[in-house]
C-alpha cells in the first residue's frame, strides 16, 4: 500500500483509473436502469413499488459503506500519518452524505405507499439520520479550525467514535422493533430474495460503488492539487 | 407507455425516487469535477507566476530536487 501513499505516483493512476470508472459507471447505469423497469418483476405483496429498492438498498450500502471508508482512513491518518488518508477521508464525506441522504428520502418515498407513513422515529431510520449527521458533523468540524491540521484531527476522531453507529445501524432491524424489514440480502445462510430481483440490485449496488470510485478519484486529484496551490502561495509570499 | 409511467399507481413514488437519486448523483459528480477543473487552472496560474523567480533563485541555490 505504500508505493500507492506517494500523491505523485497517486495522482498518475488516478488519471488513468478515472475514465475506465466513468465507463464503467456509466455502463453499469444503464444495464441495472433497464433490469430495474424491465427484468425486474413487481413484487407479489408490493406491486410495482419494490422498483424503489434498486435505488433505495444501493444508496444505504454505499452510505454506511462510505462511512466505514472514512473511518478507517480517518484511523490511518492518525496513526500513520499518511499524506493520502486524511485527503481520501475528506474526500469520502459529501459522497457518503448524498449516498445517505438518498436512503433517507427514497425510503420516505418508499414508506409512504407500503407502510401509509414518510416516517417513523424507530432503530433503522433513526440510526440511518443519525449517521447523516455525523457526516455533516464532519465536514462542518474540518472546517471549524483555523489551523487545518486541527479541524483534520478533530473530524478524524469524530469518524471514528461514530462507526459505533454502523454495527447498530445493521443489527437495528433483529434488536428492535421496527417497521422496517429484515436483512434478505446480506445475512446467514444466504440471499432469500429471488435471483430475478437480485440481480438488478447487484448490478446497481456495483454501478453505485464505481460511481463513488469515480468521485472519489475526482475529489482527492482537487485536494492534492489544492494543496500544491498552497504551497505555491507560501512560496509566493516568502519570495516576493 | 401510460401504463408504463403509471407503475400500477406507483409512479408518483417511484419516479421522484429515480429522479432524486439522478439529480443528486449528477449534480455531485459535476460540482467536483469542476472544482478540480477551476483548482488545476489557479495551479498553472500560480505556477507561471511563481517559476520566473524560482529560475534566478536556482542560480544562487541549491536546486529543488524532487517535487514532493
Amino acid at each position: 500500500m505504500h508505493r500507492f501513499a506517494n500523491p505523485t505516483r497517486f495522482l498518475k493512476i488516478a488519471a488513468f483509473i478515472q475514465p475506465w470508472m466513468a465507463g464503467l459507471t456509466v455502463l453499469l447505469f444503464a444495464v441495472g436502469l433497464y433490469m430495474s423497469f424491465f427484468t425486474a418483476p413487481p413484487d407479489y405483496q408490493q406491486g410495482e413499488s419494490v422498483r424503489i429498492m434498486y435505488v433505495h438498498v444501493p444508496a444505504a450500502w454505499m452510505g454506511m459503506f462510505c462511512y466505514a471508508a472514512m473511518a478507517l482512513a480517518s484511523a490511518v491518518a492518525l496513526i500513520w500519518k499518511h499524506p493520502l488518508a486524511d485527503v481520501a477521508a475528506k474526500a469520502t464525506a459529501p459522497v457518503g452524505a448524498a449516498f445517505t441522504f438518498l436512503s433517507l428520502a427514497t425510503g420516505s418515498l418508499w414508506g409512504k405507499p407500503m407502510w401509509g407513513t414518510w416516517w417513523v422515529w424507530d432503530a433503522r431510520l433513526t440510526s440511518m439520520l443519525i449517521l447523516f449527521f455525523l457526516y455533516i458533523g464532519y465536514m462542518a468540524l474540518q472546517g471549524a479550525f483555523d489551523d487545518r491540521a486541527r479541524g483534520a484531527k478533530a473530524s478524524a476522531v469524530l469518524a471514528l467514535v461514530g462507526a459505533v453507529n454502523l454495527p447498530i445501524i445493521k443489527f437495528s432491524v433483529d434488536w428492535w422493533n421496527t417497521l422496517h424489514q429484515p436483512a434478505s440480502v446480506i445475512k446467514m445462510g444466504g440471499p432469500s430474495i429471488h435471483p430475478d430481483m437480485l440481480w438488478p440490485l447487484l448490478v446497481m449496488a456495483v454501478a453505485f460503488k464505481t460511481y463513488y470510485v469515480w468521485v472519489l478519484l475526482v475529489r482527492i486529484r482537487q485536494e492534492l492539487t489544492a494543496n500544491k496551490v498552497r504551497i505555491l502561495r507560501l512560496k509566493q509570499i516568502h519570495g516576493g | 407507455m401510460a401504463e408504463f409511467f403509471s407503475m400500477g399507481g406507483y409512479g408518483a413514488y417511484i419516479w421522484p425516487s429515480y429522479a432524486m437519486t439522478a439529480i443528486i448523483l449528477a449534480a455531485l459528480l459535476l460540482a467536483s469535477i469542476r472544482e478540480l477543473k477551476s483548482t488545476e487552472a489557479m495551479f498553472e496560474r500560480l505556477k507561471a507566476q511563481v517559476a520566473p523567480n524560482k529560475n534566478k533563485n536556482n542560480n544562487k541555490e541549491t536546486p529543488d530536487g524532487d517535487e514532493a
